[in-house]
Formats: structure tokens, C-alpha cells, sequence
């Protein structure tokens, strides 16, 4: 009888950081403070080879090795990306500890044989981590304790078989079963430092010195204990498996509003709002078709998402049917319910954050938009597309004329203009001349030496100019006239008014 | 026109609010019109100005209606002086926002939509006009508009109560589309006229301005009106000859004189391209 097998995996060396910089190339360690001094956190493999362990004084492992690289230490950061590998690990198994210490530990019982035994599923975490970037070693055993233990002292990764732990822990030092340090220290005073030793050991007279503590986690070791599971932050999912396979728009739109009628109802329990939304249809054939929908502020309206969904149903080919759907919501923000600061008979503001949604998701990304002003007096970087619902700043000065259509980029026209600021007399442009019956300019924008070099010097001279007909148009001329490097003196139409 | 007696008046204004009822199939209450602010454009149209919740059609003439920006600086006044936000959608954007924003546009007014092609434009304007929130939508459509697609946003525009604005583009010149059967309760057309001379010895220009032309309006005769472009605010201005005419010939019905400066230069300083202030007097001229 095999009754639980766990799966620790340790990463003991440089905590869960994925390896994604070369930071492994040469000796590394991080740093961190103990009281007032400053310790090494973590090494890399090529740090200890030299001696550099974790918990020596940081000065010390500087003398070893001059010029060695020293990173802060991220705790947080570190933590983060366990969760985060912690998460990805469900993929192995639902049961999973709650990530610490730089480990993991799985509850694979039950799991193995989806993966082809347990050899072939350690196999497969291990070279699936290593591909990740990731140093990790794994053991596998009877109980979480003795997986743990051998995870990270046992030579290379192994698979304990079940009522072999006592054989399998044995030579393990005494640290390995998770005791602090001190009594640690204390059990090496009296010549204990092996399992074995500790298990040979009489109760009574160990417990008069150190307590119950190492008899209790030996035992813990070679008997089990529960692990409480550990779920990432809660994904919202909602899922609907079909009697009959779906084939029609109409069903599909008719389930797809049940379930958002429901996810909008977990969210509205958590009060949240859902930023991105993503069906997935289960086809019989085994294939999953996605849609996905993106709403610009935090959404739990029922209709309104559902309709968004529902308008993007013709991308999906139902083959020989759907048999089930799932609702998925990757990202949620906070929404709280508002009152809306009406006065008495007046009507709400209205909010155009449903219809941006839909326009959105209608047209594509980007192509709802608002113009932002931007600081700078080149007209084309004047203004910038901005997400439709951001709140944009005050306008653009209005004491210069600027048209109202752009030509982008400027159109190259013929020109005919006196010398150094004369107003041009007439232009060629769509094979037509135009005589200038009036102009108003020049306007100077000299180039953002800033931005790039070949603007330090470039100029350009813009006129506002009306034909015989009335039409009006925004000319420009590179350069100043007088100064080469200011311009090629080349005439461009930029713009209609 | 001889002005109707009182008596007669209550049951014309009666029957004309019946039948405006009965166009829109019993269904939206009438909106209020939106006036120009311009005398004559509003005395011409039967409600004193444009009719909320309907379509309105706005194009340049002759060469004009590639670019259509007279065109498009009169719907952006029109839609200035009504307030709220405002969706413009086109096909492929080239709209310079500061430009709108001279026009009474501020950018936290226009949402804009680029929608690639004429059928997602007409879709967007419908998704556009059923949101109450939208004071007003402006669609830009280049070449054919069937008469289907109009009446369709003509319906849209009356459930929705926003004032709807299609503004008609063609790469050919003269384009007999533009001159098609089209739903909208309004058509104009806007092209440029030759300026008015800026104020004397100051070089430069004055306001623009535009002959637009009422080519077919429900429950209007046609007309043609000559207007100085919008302002800031989206108004137009009413052009005044003055010069022209000779004087007492209908100075009251003129609201805006002309104003010119008139400074002399002074002897020991090259002229200044802007009149000192000290030395400037204005006088009306009549």
C-alpha cells in the first residue's frame, strides 16, 4: 500500500528566481542583514564552489573573493515567483502545501499514473523546471517530512518506495528533519548528528534535555502529517457541460448568459469587476476554441458583457458540437458599488465606458481612442492616441492656427516663395497650381535637439495660405532661408483648414 | 409673407406638432431643436435649428469633397455648441485634434473610432447613437451611402435622441453619389469662400469663410447662406458687408459691424506688425 506520496522539490541555491540573465556566468550571492551585519543570503553554484555558503558574513565572502557580485537580496520578490511556480505546479496535482522556504510541496497521491508513473513525472518537473531556467531537485516520498529531508540533503533526486523511509533517511544529517539550529548544535554535542543516531537514541533521556521537539519530528518524518492545501489567488472560472453537444449561436449565446450571469455574481460577492474575460469552448473532437473580451473599466454587468461575448460568437466553428464552456476571468480589479451623487430629478452623467467596451471589442485594440496633448510644438508630436477612458489634460494653446486634417507624412509640394521669409506665391499640388491670394506666417518650429541628433539645427517655417478659391492651406518650408543647415528649403504641404 | 393672426396660428402649430409626431411613428418624444445662434440659418429651418435626434448630411463642394474640411469644421462647431461627449468615427483617422479643439472640441469632449471600413463606420455610429450617454455622433463615410444604411441611422438617431451627423467623402470631384437619395433630415454642403481682408496694415488673415448651402431639408425650402467659419465656441458669424452698402440701407439688421483699425506709423520706428495700443483707435465704419 503506497498511501500518499509527496513531492517536495527544493531549489535550495538561489531561492525560485528563474535564471533568465546569465546571472549564473560567475560567482553571485545575495545580500541581506542579521542584526547589524551583513550576511550572504543565497549563492550560486560557482559562488559555492568556492566556500561562499549562505549565512557567512558578507565581508568574509568578499575577502575570499575580491570583485564578487552582490545583489540585494528580495524576499518578497522571491516569495512571489515560489507562488507563482507554486501555481504552475497545480498542473501536477490539486493538493500542494503552502509554499516556503524555497520549496514546494506536492501531495501526489492519486496523480501518478496521469503522467506515467512516478519516475516519469519526476522526470517530467524536472527537466520541465530546468527548461524554465530554474536549479531544482526533487525527491518523492511516503510522508512530506522524509520527502522534504531527502529533497535537500539526499545526494541526487530519488523516489522513496513506500515503509523505506527509516532506511532512507537514516545517513541524512540531523538538520534535515526541519529542527532549529541551535538544538541542532546542542544534539552535535552529544555526538548526534545522523538520524539513525537520534532514532537509536532512548526517549526518555533525550526528552528530560531537549523537550519532545526531535523525537516529534522524527516521528513526524516516518509517519506523515497533514499538509494544509494551498490554492493560488482564487482564479474565477465558471464551467457548463452540455447534455447534447451545443452546435447553434442561439444556444451557445443562451449559455454564455448563464454563465456570466453567475461569474457576475461571484464577483459581485468579492466585489470585483472583471478587466478580461475568456470563454473556452470544449469541442467533442477534443480541440478548445477561445474567445476573449477586454472592457476598459471593471465590469460585473450581465448583459453588457454577455453582449460583448455574444457578438464574437460567429469566430467560432462548432465543428461537430460543444459539450462544455468555460468561463475563465484572468485579471479582475477591485469595483466597489457606488453611489451615483445625483440630485433630486436630474438625470445620471452618463458613462461611455459600455460603449467603449463594445466599440473595442468590435473594432480591435487601439482603435477607440481619445487625443491627448503632448508637450512639444512639432505638430505631429503634438498630440498622442490615449486610451479612450483616461481623463485627458487640458487643451492644446489656441493661439496658433492649426488645420483640421494632417497629411502624414507632410505631402511634398512645388513652391514658389521670396527669399528668406516671403510668403509663397503659389504651389503645385495634385498637378494643380494654386495662386496665394493671402498667408499669414511665418510660424518657426525649430527642431527637438533632444529627440535626435539631425533636429539640432532643423527648422521649419510654417504659413497658413488661401487660394483664389478660399481654400486654405498649412504650408511649411524646411529651413530658415538664409541658413543652410537649417533646411533643404523644400516646400511641404502639412495640412488643410 | 404676411405674419398669420393669432387665431390661426395655435391650430397650424397644433397640426405641425401632430404631424411630427406621426413622422416619428408615435415612438420618441421631440427633442428640442439645436439653433445655430445664426439668424438667418435658424429662421430658415422649420424648428429654429437643427432636429435632435435626427440625421444630418454635411459634404464639400467640387474639389472639396476629398478632404471635406469646411465640411468638417462645421459639423465640429455644431457639435461644440451642444455640450457633452462626442463620437467621431471614420474609416482611417487624419483629423488633427488641435485643429478640432479651435473649433470648440476640447479633447476630453471626442472619443474617436477608426473603424477601416464604410459598413464598420455606419456600425459604429449606430452602437454610437442607441448610447444615451453620446450627446452626438459624426461618421465619416467616403463614396456610396445606400439609402437603406442612411434610414437605418435615421432610426437609431430618433430612438436615441442624439444629434447624428454624416459627413460624405469622395476621392472624385463632383462625385453623383453624394447627390443620391439619402434619409437625413438635413443636407448641406460647405465650401470655401475668399476671405474678407484682414484689418488694414495688419498682415495676416481674417476669419475664414464658407457658402453653405441648404440642399434639401424636411419641411424647408432649400437656401444658401454666406457665414464666417466657426469660432472657438462652434459659432458662426454673420458676414458683414458693410463697406459695400451704401449707409442707412439695412444697418438694423446687422448685428456685427465691421471694425477696423486705423493708426498712424510712427515717423522714427520701423512699422510694427502689430498696432501699438497707445495709438490705436478703433472707429466703426459706416
Amino acid at each position: 500500500m503506497h498511501p500518499r506520496s509527496y513531492r517536495p522539490l527544493a531549489a535550495p541555491k538561489c531561492a525560485a528566481a528563474p535564471d533568465t540573465q546569465g546571472l549564473t556566468e560567475g560567482p553571485l550571492v545575495t545580500r541581506a542583514h542579521n542584526g547589524r551585519r551583513q550576511v550572504v543570503a543565497a549563492s550560486n553554484a560557482a559562488a559555492q564552489a568556492l566556500g561562499i555558503r549562505p549565512g557567512m558574513p558578507l565581508a568574509e565572502a568578499e575577502a575570499r573573493l575580491p570583485g564578487l557580485v552582490v545583489h540585494e537580496a528580495a524576499p518578497l520578490a522571491d516569495q512571489a515567483a515560489l507562488e507563482a511556480l507554486g501555481a504552475w505546479c497545480l498542473r501536477y496535482t490539486p493538493l500542494l502545501a503552502a509554499p516556503a522556504e524555497a520549496g514546494l510541496l506536492l501531495d501526489v497521491t492519486g496523480c501518478a499514473h496521469l503522467w506515467g508513473g512516478e519516475a516519469a513525472l519526476l522526470a517530467n518537473l524536472l527537466s520541465e523546471l530546468q527548461a524554465a531556467g530554474y536549479v531544482a531537485r526533487a525527491a518523492l516520498a511516503g510522508t512530506p517530512g522524509a520527502a522534504w529531508a531527502l529533497a535537500r540533503f539526499a545526494q541526487n533526486s530519488s523516489i522513496v518506495p513506500a515503509g523505506e523511509e527509516p532506511a532512507a533517511l537514516a545517513a541524512l544529517p540531523l538538520a534535515a528533519l526541519r529542527l532549529p539550529p541551535d538544538m541542532v548544535q546542542g544534539l552535535a554535542l552529544l555526538g548526534l548528528e545522523r538520524i539513525s543516531q537520534l532514532a537509536d537514541m532512548p526517549r526518555a533521556s533525550l526528552t528530560r534535555r531537549f523537550g519532545t521537539a526531535p523525537h516529534r519530528a522524527l516521528d513526524a518524518a516516518l509517519q506523515g502529517e497533514p499538509i494544509t492545501p494551498w490554492l493560488p489567488e482564487a482564479v474565477l472560472r465558471q464551467r457548463a457541460s452540455f447534455l447534447e453537444p451545443l452546435l447553434t449561436a442561439e444556444a451557445l449565446a443562451i449559455a454564455i448568459q448563464r454563465l456570466v450571469a453567475a461569474l457576475c455574481d461571484e464577483l459581485a460577492r468579492i466585489d470585483r469587476g472583471a478587466r478580461i474575460l475568456d470563454v473556452h469552448f470544449e469541442r467533442v473532437d477534443g480541440s478548445v476554441q477561445s474567445l476573449r473580451v477586454g472592457t476598459a473599466k471593471p465590469s460585473r454587468a450581465p448583459l453588457h458583457l454577455a453582449r460583448m461575448l455574444c457578438e464574437k460568437l460567429d469566430t467560432v466553428a462548432p465543428g461537430f458540437g460543444i459539450e462544455a464552456m468555460r468561463l475563465v476571468v484572468p485579471l479582475a480589479e477591485p469595483l466597489r458599488a457606488q453611489q451615483s451623487g445625483v440630485a433630486f430629478g436630474e438625470a445620471p452623467p452618463g458613462d461611455i465606458a459600455a460603449l467603449v467596451d463594445r466599440l473595442s471589442n468590435r473594432l480591435g485594440e487601439g482603435r477607440v481612442f481619445r487625443m491627448a496633448p503632448t508637450p512639444s510644438d512639432v505638430p505631429e508630436r503634438s498630440a498622442r492616441r490615449v486610451p479612450p477612458l483616461t481623463a485627458p489634460p487640458a487643451g492644446w494653446p489656441l493661439d496658433w492656427p492649426r488645420p483640421v486634417r494632417v497629411f502624414t507624412p507632410p505631402f511634398p509640394v512645388e513652391a514658389i516663395a521670396a527669399l528668406p521669409d516671403g510668403p509663397p506665391a503659389a504651389f503645385t499640388w495634385q498637378r494643380q497650381r494654386r495662386r496665394i491670394r493671402r498667408a499669414d506666417g511665418p510660424e518657426r518650429i525649430a527642431g527637438e535637439w533632444w529627440r535626435h541628433e539631425a533636429e539640432t539645427t532643423a527648422l521649419r517655417d510654417y504659413w497658413q495660405v488661401e487660394d483664389e478659391a478660399g481654400r486654405r492651406y498649412w504650408l511649411f518650408r524646411r529651413g530658415d532661408g538664409q541658413d543652410a543647415a537649417t533646411g533643404d528649403l523644400r516646400w511641404f504641404l502639412h495640412g488643410l483648414f | 409673407m404676411p405674419q398669420p393672426s393669432p387665431r390661426l396660428a395655435d391650430p397650424v402649430a397644433a397640426l405641425r406638432a401632430r404631424i411630427a409626431t406621426l413622422e416619428r411613428g408615435g415612438l420618441a418624444p421631440a427633442h428640442g431643436p439645436h439653433p445655430f445662434g445664426h439668424p438667418a440659418l435658424d429662421a430658415a429651418l422649420p424648428q429654429g435649428g437643427l432636429a435632435r435626434g435626427a440625421l444630418h448630411e454635411a459634404a464639400g463642394r467640387g474639389p472639396e469633397v476629398e478632404h471635406g474640411t469646411a465640411a468638417a469644421l462645421f459639423i465640429a462647431g455644431c457639435m461644440a455648441r451642444l455640450g457633452g461627449p462626442i463620437l467621431w468615427a471614420m474609416e482611417r483617422c487624419d483629423l488633427f485634434a488641435p485643429g478640432l479643439a479651435m473649433a470648440g472640441l476640447p479633447p476630453d469632449r471626442l472619443l474617436y473610432a477608426e473603424a477601416g471600413r464604410t459598413e464598420a463606420v455606419l456600425q459604429v455610429m449606430e452602437e454610437g447613437l442607441r448610447e444615451p450617454a453620446l450627446a452626438g455622433v459624426v461618421g465619416e463615410v467616403t463614396g456610396r451611402l445606400s439609402l437603406s444604411a442612411s434610414r437605418r441611422l435615421s432610426l437609431a438617431a430618433e430612438r436615441g435622441g442624439g444629434l447624428a451627423f454624416i459627413l460624405r467623402r469622395s476621392r472624385r470631384p463632383d462625385d453623383p453619389a453624394l447627390e443620391e437619395p439619402c434619409s437625413a433630415h438635413t443636407r448641406w454642403r460647405v465650401a470655401a469662400l475668399p476671405s474678407a481682408p484682414p484689418l488694414r496694415r495688419v498682415p495676416g488673415l481674417a476669419r475664414a469663410r464658407w457658402r453653405l448651402e441648404l440642399v434639401r431639408a424636411r419641411g424647408a425650402e432649400p437656401g444658401e447662406w454666406d457665414v464666417e467659419a466657426c469660432n472657438a465656441t462652434g459659432h458662426l458669424g454673420v458676414v458683414a458687408n458693410i463697406i459695400d452698402r451704401s449707409a442707412g440701407a439695412g444697418a438694423s439688421a446687422t448685428t456685427v459691424a465691421e471694425l477696423e483699425y486705423e493708426y498712424e506709423p510712427e515717423p522714427e520706428y520701423a512699422p510694427a506688425l502689430i498696432p501699438p495700443a497707445g495709438r490705436t483707435k478703433m472707429r466703426r465704419r459706416a
